[in-house]
C-alpha cells in the first residue's frame, strides 16, 4: 500500500512570496508544491504526498491555536497516514510554527509527524519531545540531507518499524529513556569507557547528565533593612503531618505554607518529608534546615524589612529536573507577585 | 537568591549564582553536637552571611567562603 502523507511549508517555499506575503492565511493543495517534490521521491513510491497546507510564518504566528485546529482537520479530510512539516531550517517563526504543527496533528489525530530544524532553531528546543526532529543545517542549501531522513524516519513510523537511537536516524534526542541489551554487562561497560577515557580515546556515555540552564546574577539588594526575604526549601521542611503528601523521592508537587506568628519551627509542629537523608536532626527541630528562627530575631532587630508570611517548599530527591523547573516557575512567579525582594534557597 | 546548601558542586552544576555552603546534609543550618545556643548563634552567622551575599554585586556564580 502506498501511504498517504500531507506536507506543510510557509509561503516562501510555496513560491508565493516572502516577508510580505507573510500574513497569508492557510490554503491547502492537492499534491506536491516546492519541497513536497524531494519529500515524494525519497518515499520511493512507498508513500505519496496527497495534499500541502501553506502558511505564512506571521499568520500561523498570531492564530497558532485556531491555525492548528485547521489544519488537523485538513490533515483528516486527507486520510493522512503521516505528516511532516518543513524543512523549517534555522527560521524562527517557521521553525516553530513546524514543530507546533507536528505536536498538534500527533496530538489530535494520533498520526506519525516529523519535521526538520537546526537544532538551535527555537522550535527545536519547544517541540522535540512531541515529534521528531531530524537535525537539519541552518539554511535550505540542507535540503538534499535533511528530506531523505525525514521521508526514512516517518516511513519507519508509519510501518510501525523500530525507531533507531536519535544518533542512528538523525533526530534530536526526545528525552526519552528505553531499555536496551548488552552482550556486556553495566561493569564492564563502564571499565571499557574508563580505559578509553584515561587513553585519551572518543567514548559514549550511555546516560547524558542533563544541562542546566544559567540566569545571569541579579543586582544586589540596595537596603535590606526594607527588603522582604522569603524562604524556600528543597529539604521538604513542612507541618507536622505533611498535609499536602509531598513525596519522600521524586516528588510531584510543592507545599505553601503560612508562618505568620511563628518564630520558632518547633519539633512536632514542623518535620520533614524529605528521604535518603537522616531524618532525625530536621524533624527535632526544622530551623536546622529552614532558618524561621533566627530570621525573626534579624527581622525584629530590622537587619531586614520583613520575613515573607508564606515559605514555599519541596523534596529534592530524585526529582524530575522538568518537575524542579516547574515548580520553580510557579513558586518565582508567586514570590514576585508577593513583591518579594530576595529569596534564601536552602538545600539538604 | 542565594542557596545555601552542603554540596557546593551540585550548586555550581544547577547555576546557583550566589553560594553559602552549609554544615551537613541532614542539618545544613545546625549541627546536633553543639549546644542549643551555640548551634543558633552558628545559624545565626550563616544567614548573616546569606543576606551578606545578596547585598553583594556578582557577575558569575561566586561561593561566599568564610573568610569573605
Amino acid at each position: 500500500m502506498t501511504y498517504r502523507v500531507v506536507h506543510y511549508i510557509n509561503q516562501f517555499f510555496a513560491g508565493i512570496g516572502g516577508e510580505e506575503k507573510a500574513d497569508i492565511k492557510p490554503e491547502v493543495r492537492e499534491g506536491v508544491v516546492g519541497p513536497g517534490m524531494a519529500l515524494n521521491a525519497a518515499f520511493k513510491g512507498e508513500a505519496e504526498v496527497v495534499a500541502t497546507v501553506i502558511c505564512g510564518d506571521n499568520y500561523f504566528a498570531d492564530n497558532i491555536d485556531d491555525t492548528s485546529d485547521f489544519i488537523a482537520s485538513k490533515v483528516k479530510e486527507f486520510n493522512a497516514d503521516g505528516f511532516v512539516a518543513g524543512p523549517g531550517f534555522n527560521a524562527g517563526r517557521y521553525g516553530t510554527a513546524c514543530g507546533a504543527i507536528c505536536c498538534a496533528v500527533g496530538e489530535k489525530l494520533g498520526i506519525p509527524t516529523v519535521t526538520a530544524l537546526y537544532p538551535e532553531n527555537p522550535g527545536a528546543e519547544m517541540y522535540k519531545k512531541g515529534t521528531y526532529v531530524i537535525v537539519a543545517a541552518d539554511s535550505a542549501r540542507g535540503m538534499g540531507k535533511a528530506v531523505p531522513a525525514m521521508a526514512s524516519l516517518l516511513l519507519k513510523q508509519m510501518k510501525g518499524e523500530a525507531i533507531g537511537t536519535p544518533d542512528e536516524e538523525g533526530y534530536i534526542e526526545k528525552g526519552v529513556r528505553i531499555n536496551m541489551f548488552y552482550e556486556k554487562v553495566g561493569a564492564e561497560r563502564a571499565i571499557d569507557m574508563l580505559i578509553k577515557k584515561l587513553k585519551g580515546e572518543p567514548f559514549k556515555t550511555e546516560y547524558k547528565m542533563p544541562v542546566f540552564d544559567r540566569v545571569d546574577p541579579r543586582p544586589a539588594i540596595k537596603d535590606m533593612s526594607k527588603a522582604k526575604i522569603a524562604l524556600v526549601t528543597s529539604g521538604g521542611i513542612v507541618p507536622f503531618g505533611n498535609p499536602d503528601h509531598i513525596a519522600a523521592s521524586s516528588a510531584q508537587n510543592f507545599g505553601e505554607y503560612d508562618i505568620t506568628g511563628v518564630m520558632d519551627l518547633k519539633e512536632g509542629e514542623y518535620q520533614t518529608a524529605h528521604g535518603g537523608y537522616d531524618q532525625t536532626y530536621a524533624n527535632q527541630d526544622a530551623d536546622r534546615v529552614l532558618p524561621v528562627d533566627v530570621l525573626r530575631d534579624i527581622e525584629k532587630e530590622g537587619r531586614i524589612g520583613s520575613l515573607h508570611h508564606l515559605f514555599y517548599t519541596t523534596v529534592g530527591n530524585g526529582t524530575a529536573v522538568a518537575n524542579s523547573k516547574k515548580f520553580g516557575v510557579e513558586m518565582g512567579k508567586r514570590l514576585k507577585a508577593a513583591g518579594v525582594d530576595a529569596v534564601i534557597l536552602t538545600s539538604t | 537568591m542565594v542557596h545555601m546548601a552542603t554540596i557546593v558542586p551540585i550548586s555550581l552544576s544547577v547555576g546557583a549564582n550566589r553560594i553559602i555552603p552549609t554544615v551537613a546534609i541532614p542539618h545544613p543550618l545546625g549541627n546536633p553536637t553543639m549546644t542549643a545556643a551555640e548551634e543558633k548563634k552558628l545559624r545565626r552567622h550563616l544567614v548573616d552571611k546569606a543576606l551578606k551575599a545578596l547585598e553583594t554585586e556578582v557577575t558569575e556564580q561566586t561561593v561566599f567562603k568564610d573568610e569573605d
